[in-house]
């Protein structure tokens, strides 16, 4: 009932400045629906570049999967399906507490939007974190874009000092501490409106941890799995390589005469490596060809670039996401303040959508990237 | 209907003179009220006095690529660096003229103070955007200084791929710069999109716009769907720079001509947010000037939006020589010849606005004329690039350089002079020097063609672009064309010394003086805070029998006649429900 009256109060406080504008109406809008439609196109049209710019680097994905299918295939092995699939779910049940949070805004639940609002932040906390397992994972094997590439495949694991988990969760230890800092701090002054809007805020912040736990349990279970049936990855690529070097040193070891033979070999793996397709000629030498560049997939040339356009379009993608915590944030103080109405939820509403084409992206982003093995 | 007096028998409808508090020059006052402005007069001011600023450094720097161009061995840089300084030159003036002056002249500074106002709204949809968008094109060109002072940076502005992805000058900073600049555009395109949906007051409908706004609706969506594409290209180019992804850089397996593909789907329509706007301002300029109703406007509304689509599809014509496959070509040279289609449409409408007008040959009207002539010049040479067989020869020469010019200065540059003598009364309230603005107007005419059209010989006889030295057989069409810029900056020179007389000495300006019919001209000059009190009453934008000549204050005023008032009668309540 309070809430109902503040915000009442709220709408009607400051009359002040010309007509009977309320204070939500900004001064160059006539009526609450037409500054709810402009918002709306505005937020449409800003999804409209936001899907513009990711086309990019769809294109580019395009481009480089259609020249080599099998580059894809091979270094899809290497993204785990399990943390990927655990992030999807976690981004499609955001969206649905943001839905939500949309509708407690034009119903006036107050406290059922904050809830909803800090449930959609948690969930992005919890993306984040695993999104780090993930991230960190890769670079201690070297699993980096083309540039840095330099993963050794007969030493996946190699020894390093830097930890990558660490410094990812470093600037997250410290945001939590903040967080924790002001609650406790609100909680001395008794500063109600602070306490409110600090408290929902430091679960949001734990939830970056929950995220690496998560992340880091579906990880063990993952390579405990692998004792029976061996680490996925590894075996599958040590395979790979296996059944590569195997054959060709069985051709070359029945012909070991023909040193002739030995070096076209050498010099078809080239030209197919670098033309980018293998060249189709005469039955026993194509799949000593096509082998060795089986072989040679984990290069910078070659797994280099599909890394590049994963760090590229998931690392966009995780800036989205911070951008849209931000946003979210905003909205969960202004959520605590009870600025929003059946007449004035504008905000909630467009954030919402911008919360869903994320998700959106994602949704598309997992199967590219993870399930085209 | 210009001549004559004032018929008798009808009230004369005038706005008078704003007071100095309504006057958004002045009803506020102190830095920090321009600085954290949302008022869109005010911050087209700060896009106009930003944007010229740009046009003043990347002029200069034009300058001294024709001076270093007098002699075949180059007159102003020497010693070992002479062409390293050469192509630095060229590279910043083209991405400050590009990024910084031409693409947010007409749209940003312009657009900004008029939209609302020619539309009889109080204010753009999104005034904190607007600001930002603003404080971003700051940014921008704080990062193009910084790259200015980083130096080195010698790509061309179109960062072209290996060598941007090699070469160790600035590039990340231009790029990021570029990057920055794309959003500010972004956000004043969706403004602007939003602004002329949703803000139209009662009895605006799309076909009662002017054809500015047309003009800038197009723009707009060329803005929004285009930029985009430009900003993930340069982020691409700054991982490939930083991280060596190996999506543009062949040393990873990556494709350079992917970089150009990408780069020209944004950068052919940005061509087209470039000369859109100026059309929409020319249609204006020539129909108020010529006293006369526009003709075809529906033509030249639809043309806009269809050069706006067009524009997407014929990117490909950049890189006739980059190596596409053969159909390729053909298809993009097909679909660049349709551009042509709804430009001409244009041409032929202002022609015929004017056969028969009473025109009057002002300032603005004689920078509308020369317009129409060489943006025709510049738009029949496109159609030798756009030939497959032709290009092939002409490409990279001066041919292409002469073309763009003539589009880009002759079209957009004088456009956007023609526009600003035209709404700076409305801007500033102050009439300048007509004779001083013709003067002006005739010298810059006379400057660019001499400047550009000796520059369509050269690249037909084989001078490449973007040569710091050439074959002394060129060197008489060079010296022509290097005399032709000195003429061209003394004409922008007297430009810019009557805009800025007419600050101080000039006239108050009436509300309307040239006797236009679009709401821009029923406010004050210069408009008052809120634009209009209350929703103004919207006409048709190109009906000019009501305005009339009053030489008695020399102003245009609208009339209307007296009215009586009619006996006030009771209506029958009971009637009225019933029959509806």
């Amino acid at each position: 009932m309070s809430t109902i009256e503040a915000a009442a109060e709220n709408a009607h406080d400051a009359h002040g400045h010309d007509h009977d504008h309320p204070s939500f109406l900004a001064h160059h809008f006539d009526t609450p629906e037409q500054q709810f439609d402009s918002g709306k196109l505005g937020i449409w049209l800003f999804l409209v570049t936001e899907i513009l710019f990711f086309s990019g680097m769809f294109c580019a994905y395009a481009i480089f999967r259609m020249l080599r299918p099998d580059v894809f295939e091979g270094c899809s092995q290497f993204l785990n399906t399990k943390l990927g699939a655990i992030n999807t779910g976690v981004l499609l049940f955001s969206s649905l507490t943001m839905a939500w949070a949309v509708r407690c805004s034009q119903t006036r639940q107050n406290k059922g939007l904050v809830a909803m609002l800090a449930s959609t932040l948690s969930c992005a906390m919890i993306f984040l974190g695993v999104k780090a397992i993930e991230y960190s994972h890769k670079w201690e094997m070297g699993l980096l874009p083309a540039g840095l590439f330099t993963f050794d495949q007969n030493n996946p694991h190699p020894e390093t000092d830097t930890h990558y988990l660490f410094y990812i969760c470093l600037p997250f230890m410290f945001l939590l501490a903040g967080v924790v800092l002001w609650l406790i701090i609100s909680l001395v002054r008794g500063n109600e409106f602070h306490v409110k809007c600090a408290k929902p805020l430091t679960v949001v912040a734990i939830c970056f941890f929950v995220g690496i736990g998560l992340g880091m349990i579906l990880e063990s279970g993952d390579s405990s799995h692998s004792e029976e049936e061996g680490l996925e990855e590894e075996v599958m690529m040590a395979e790979a390589v296996e059944l590569g070097n195997e054959s060709v040193l069985q051709k070359i070891s029945r012909d070991d005469t023909n040193s002739g033979a030995k070096s076209e070999l050498i010099a078809r793996a080239r030209q197919s490596d670098t033309a980018g397709t293998s060249i189709v000629q005469e039955g026993q030498i194509i799949s000593g060809a096509i082998v060795s560049v089986e072989e040679d997939v984990m290069t910078k040339r070659q797994a280099g670039v599909f890394f590049s356009i994963y760090y590229c379009m998931t690392g966009v993608h995780a800036i989205h996401i911070l951008f849209g915590i931000g946003f979210l944030v905003w909205l969960l103080v202004r959520a605590v303040r009870e600025d929003f109405n059946p007449q004035y939820f504008g905000p909630v509403d467009y954030v919402g959508l911008y919360w869903h084409l994320v998700d959106l992206i994602w949704i598309y982003l997992f199967p590219l990237l993870y399930l085209i093995r | 209907m210009s001549a004559g007096s004032i018929p008798s028998g009808n009230q004369i409808k005038d706005p008078g003179y704003p007071t100095s508090s309504e006057n958004y020059l002045t009803n506020s006052k102190g830095a920090l009220s321009w600085l954290l402005t949302l008022d869109h007069k005010r911050i087209g001011v700060m896009y106009l006095i930003g944007v010229m600023t740009a046009f003043f450094g990347a002029g200069l720097l034009a300058l001294l690529i024709r001076l270093h161009l007098f002699r075949p061995e180059g007159a102003v840089f020497s010693g070992p660096e002479a062409n390293n300084w050469y192509n630095q030159v060229f590279t910043l003036h083209g991405a400050i003229m590009v990024f910084l002056f031409i693409i947010p002249s007409i749209p940003a500074a312009l657009g900004n103070f008029l939209v609302p106002v020619m539309l009889g709204a109080k204010d753009v949809a999104f005034p904190r955007l607007n600001l930002s968008s603003f404080y971003l094109w700051v940014a921008g060109a704080l990062f193009f200084i910084a790259a200015l002072l980083a130096s080195r940076l010698d790509t061309g502005w179109t960062f072209y791929t290996p060598y941007s992805t090699t070469t160790d000058t600035s590039v990340i900073l231009a790029t990021s710069g570029a990057f920055i600049l794309g959003f500010s555009s972004i956000f004043t395109g969706l403004n602007f999109i939003v602004t002329i949906n949703t803000m139209r007051p009662p009895g605006m409908t799309w076909f009662r716009m002017p054809l500015f706004l047309w003009a800038t609706y197009a723009t707009s969506i060329i803005q929004v769907l285009a930029t985009p594409v430009l900003g993930i290209t340069l982020l691409l180019l700054i991982a490939e720079k930083v991280m060596h992804i190996g999506i543009f850089d062949p040393e990873f397996n990556g494709d350079p001509v992917t970089f150009q593909h990408f780069f020209w789907f944004y950068s052919h329509p940005a061509v087209y947010i470039m000369i859109l706007p100026a059309f929409g301002v020319i249609s204006d300029l020539i129909s108020v000037h010529s006293h006369k109703r526009i003709f075809g406007y529906r033509f030249i509304a639809y043309s806009s939006i269809a050069i706006a689509l067009l524009g997407f599809l014929v990117w490909g014509h950049h890189m006739f020589t980059s190596g596409m496959g053969p159909l390729t070509t053909i298809i993009f040279s097909a679909l660049t010849f349709t551009v042509s289609v709804p430009s001409a449409i244009k041409v032929f409408n202002w022609l015929a606005t004017m056969y028969k007008g009473s025109i009057s040959l002002t300032t603005p009207m004689c920078f509308a004329i020369s317009f129409i002539f060489l943006f025709t010049i510049g738009g029949l040479t496109g159609l030798h690039l756009g030939t497959l067989a032709t290009d092939m020869h002409l490409h990279d020469t001066y041919f292409v350089v002469a073309h763009f010019h003539y589009v880009m200065v002759g079209g957009t540059l004088v456009a956007f002079l023609g526009a600003l003598f035209h709404w700076w009364p409305k801007m500033f309230g102050k009439m300048y020097n007509e004779t001083g603005g013709r003067i002006s107007a005739l010298v810059i005419f006379l400057g660019f063609n001499l400047t550009f059209l000796p520059q369509f010989v050269l690249g037909s006889r084989g001078m490449p672009r973007r040569y710091a030295t050439y074959d002394p057989e060129f060197q008489t069409l060079h010296q022509v064309s290097t005399y032709g810029t000195l003429l061209l900056g003394v004409g922008l020179l007297i430009s810019l010394v009557v805009l800025l007389r007419s600050l101080y000495k000039g006239e108050r300006a009436p509300a309307n003086p040239w006797g236009g019919a679009t709401l821009e001209w029923q406010c004050t000059s210069p408009p008052p805070f809120y634009n209009f009190d209350r929703p103004p009453l919207v006409g048709d934008p190109y009906d000019f029998s009501d305005i009339f000549w009053d030489s008695e204050n020399e102003r245009y005023v609208t009339i209307e006649p007296d009215r009586k008032i009619a006996p006030v009668e009771q209506p029958e309540p009971v009637h009225a429900e019933g029959n509806h």
